[in-house]
C-alpha cells in the first residue's frame, strides 16, 4: 500500500544527503532507501544519481532496481531523476558508452568544448554554476517559477530526448535540453536541492503532484 | 547563459568564524552556520569554508559546522583547508559539502586528486592553488610560484604547470588563490588569473584581494574568471552581495539576481 512520502533512491550507501536535507526543510516525509520493495510504497520517486553513467547502471542492476523503476514508471508512479538520474532515463549515454533505462527514447551527449558562447570564448566543460532555463512546455513542475530564475547545474553530459519530450532548455555553447518527460515522470538535468528557492519550489511541486496521487485519482 | 558566480568564503577555527589578512592576527566574527544563512538569503551563489583549526577536536568541531550548514542553506558549498585523505573527504562530503578543496596535500601528494576524482567525481574535488609572483626562471617558467601552508613554503612548483597537471588527475575546478594580493583590497591579481583562466578548461574562481565592485568585473572579465571570492568586503557590511551583483548586472556581467 503508498503511503504519503517520498522515496529517495541511493544504491551507494548514504550519498544522497542533499536531497534528504532539502525535502526535511521542507517537512516533507522521505525516506532514503536501495530496497526494490519500498519504493512501492512511496507515493513518488526521487533518483538523484551518483557517479558516472557505466558505475550507475551497474549498481542499479545489481540492487535490482533497474526493474524496479521500470515497472513503477510504467505504471504511473511519479518519478523525478536529477542529474544523472535524469541521464539515465534516456536510452544511451556516450559516458562510459552506456546502455540506460531507456524510460524515454534519446542519447546523453557530451559537451562539445569546441563550442562558443554569447561571447565568442570557448565553453568551459564540466558545465558549472547557476543558468536559467528557457520552458518550452508547461508542466505542473514549472508551478511558481518564472523566467529568469536561475538553477545549478553541475555536469559534462546532457540529455538528447525526443522534441515531444522536452519541457525546458539552456544554453551552454548552444540550446540543450535542461528538462524532459511526460506529466508525472520528470528529469532534470540540474540539482533542485542546490538551487536555492526555485529549486525548492520545484520539489514541493513534484510532493504537491504524487500526494494527490499522480494526478489520476488513485 | 552561465552566470558569473560569487563567492564569500569563511575562515573557521575551533567551529568559529575568523577572517585573517595576510593569513596572520585573525580575529573572530562569530558563528559560521549563521553567516552561512545570511549569505545564502541575500544572493550568495555559494559558500566556501576554509578550516583554520590545527588540533583534532577544531576538526570535529569543523565536521559539526559542515552538517548543520547543510540543514541550513540549499545552494552549493565547498569545505577546504587541512583535507590530506579521502577519508576526511568522504567525511566532510557525507556532512553534506557539495566539494572539497584540496591543497598542500595535494602537492606533497598528486595522487590524491585521481584517487578522489575516482571515488567522489571530478564535480567534488577542487583545486586550491595558492600562487606567489616570482622572478621567472627555467623551474618557474610563468613567473608563479605554487606555495603551501598557507602561502609560507615555496612549493618549487610552476603555478600553470600545476594547474594544468591538476586537470589531467581529475579536478574539475581551481580555486586560484594570489598570497600577493590576498588580504591587501587592491583587486584580484588579473594576469595571474587569467594566465591560469586561458590555459585550463574547467572553471576558475579568482581570489584574493576583493576590494571592490570593480575588482570583482575585472577579474570576470579581463581575468575571465567564472566566479570571484572574496571575504572582508562583505564581512564588514562595506557591500551587500546584492550590491555587488547589481554593479556587475549594470555592467554587462552575467550573473543572478534574486
Amino acid at each position: 500500500m503508498k503511503s504519503e512520502f517520498l522515496a529517495i533512491i541511493d544504491y551507494k550507501a548514504g550519498n544522497q544527503t542533499s536531497v534528504r536535507r532539502a525535502l526535511r526543510h521542507l517537512k516533507i516525509p522521505a525516506e532514503v532507501t536501495a530496497d526494490p520493495e519500498r519504493l512501492k510504497d512511496a507515493s513518488g520517486i526521487i533518483f538523484p544519481g551518483v557517479g558516472a553513467a557505466g558505475q550507475a547502471m551497474a549498481a542499479l542492476k545489481e540492487a535490482g532496481l533497474d526493474c524496479a523503476i521500470r515497472e513503477l514508471v510504467g505504471a504511473g508512479r511519479p518519478f523525478l531523476g536529477i542529474c544523472l538520474g535524469c541521464q539515465i532515463m534516456l536510452d544511451y549515454s556516450e559516458e562510459n558508452d552506456t546502455r540506460t533505462l531507456g524510460l524515454f527514447p534519446g542519447k546523453n551527449l557530451r559537451f562539445d568544448k569546441n563550442s562558443r558562447d554569447e561571447s565568442g570564448r570557448t565553453i568551459r566543460v564540466p558545465h558549472m554554476g547557476w543558468n536559467t532555463i528557457r520552458v518550452k512546455s508547461s508542466s505542473a513542475l514549472f508551478d511558481g517559477v518564472e523566467e529568469g530564475h536561475q538553477f545549478y547545474f553541475v555536469h559534462s553530459y546532457y540529455p538528447n530526448p525526443e522534441l515531444k519530450h522536452l519541457l525546458a532548455t539552456t544554453y551552454h555553447g548552444g540550446e540543450f535540453c535542461s528538462v524532459f518527460g511526460r506529466e508525472g515522470t520528470w528529469a532534470v538535468q540540474f540539482h533542485p536541492e542546490k538551487s536555492g528557492r526555485p529549486g525548492l519550489r520545484m520539489l514541493r511541486n513534484f510532493y504537491e503532484y504524487a500526494r494527490r496521487g499522480g494526478g489520476s485519482g488513485c | 547563459m552561465l552566470s558569473k558566480r560569487l563567492i564569500p568564503c569563511l575562515d573557521v577555527r575551533d567551529g568559529l568564524l575568523t577572517k585573517g589578512v595576510k593569513f596572520q592576527n585573525n580575529q573572530d566574527l562569530g558563528d559560521p552556520v549563521e553567516a552561512a544563512r545570511l549569505y545564502y538569503e541575500a544572493g550568495a551563489d555559494e559558500i566556501v569554508f576554509y578550516d583554520i583549526t590545527a588540533s583534532a577536536e577544531g576538526r570535529s568541531l569543523f565536521l559539526n559546522v559542515v552538517e548543520r550548514v547543510a540543514e541550513a542553506i540549499f545552494i552549493p558549498f565547498s569545505v577546504g583547508g587541512g583535507v590530506s585523505t579521502v577519508k576526511r573527504m568522504r567525511d566532510v562530503l557525507l556532512c553534506g559539502a557539495e566539494k572539497v578543496s584540496l591543497n598542500s596535500a595535494a602537492v606533497r601528494n598528486p595522487g590524491l586528486i585521481a584517487e578522489a576524482a575516482e571515488a567522489f567525481g571530478s564535480q567534488a574535488v577542487v583545486l586550491g592553488l595558492d600562487a606567489k609572483k616570482v622572478p621567472q626562471s627555467a623551474r618557474v617558467p610563468s613567473g608563479y610560484e605554487v606555495v603551501t601552508d598557507g602561502g609560507r613554503s615555496p612549493a618549487k612548483l610552476d603555478a600553470l604547470a600545476w594547474a594544468l597537471k591538476a586537470e589531467k588527475l581529475g579536478i574539475g575546478e581551481i580555486c586560484l588563490n594570489s598570497i600577493d594580493a590576498d588580504g591587501t583590497r587592491d583587486g584580484y591579481e588579473l594576469e595571474l588569473t587569467r594566465l591560469i583562466a586561458e590555459n585550463v578548461e574547467v572553471p576558475v574562481i579568482a581570489s584574493g584581494g576583493a576590494g571592490s565592485p570593480r575588482h570583482l568585473l575585472d577579474a570576470l572579465t579581463e581575468g575571465q574568471a567564472s566566479a570571484a571570492l572574496f571575504a572582508s568586503i562583505v564581512h564588514y557590511k562595506q557591500y551587500t552581495i546584492t550590491d555587488l551583483k547589481r554593479y556587475l548586472h549594470d555592467h554587462g556581467c552575467p550573473v543572478r539576481l534574486v
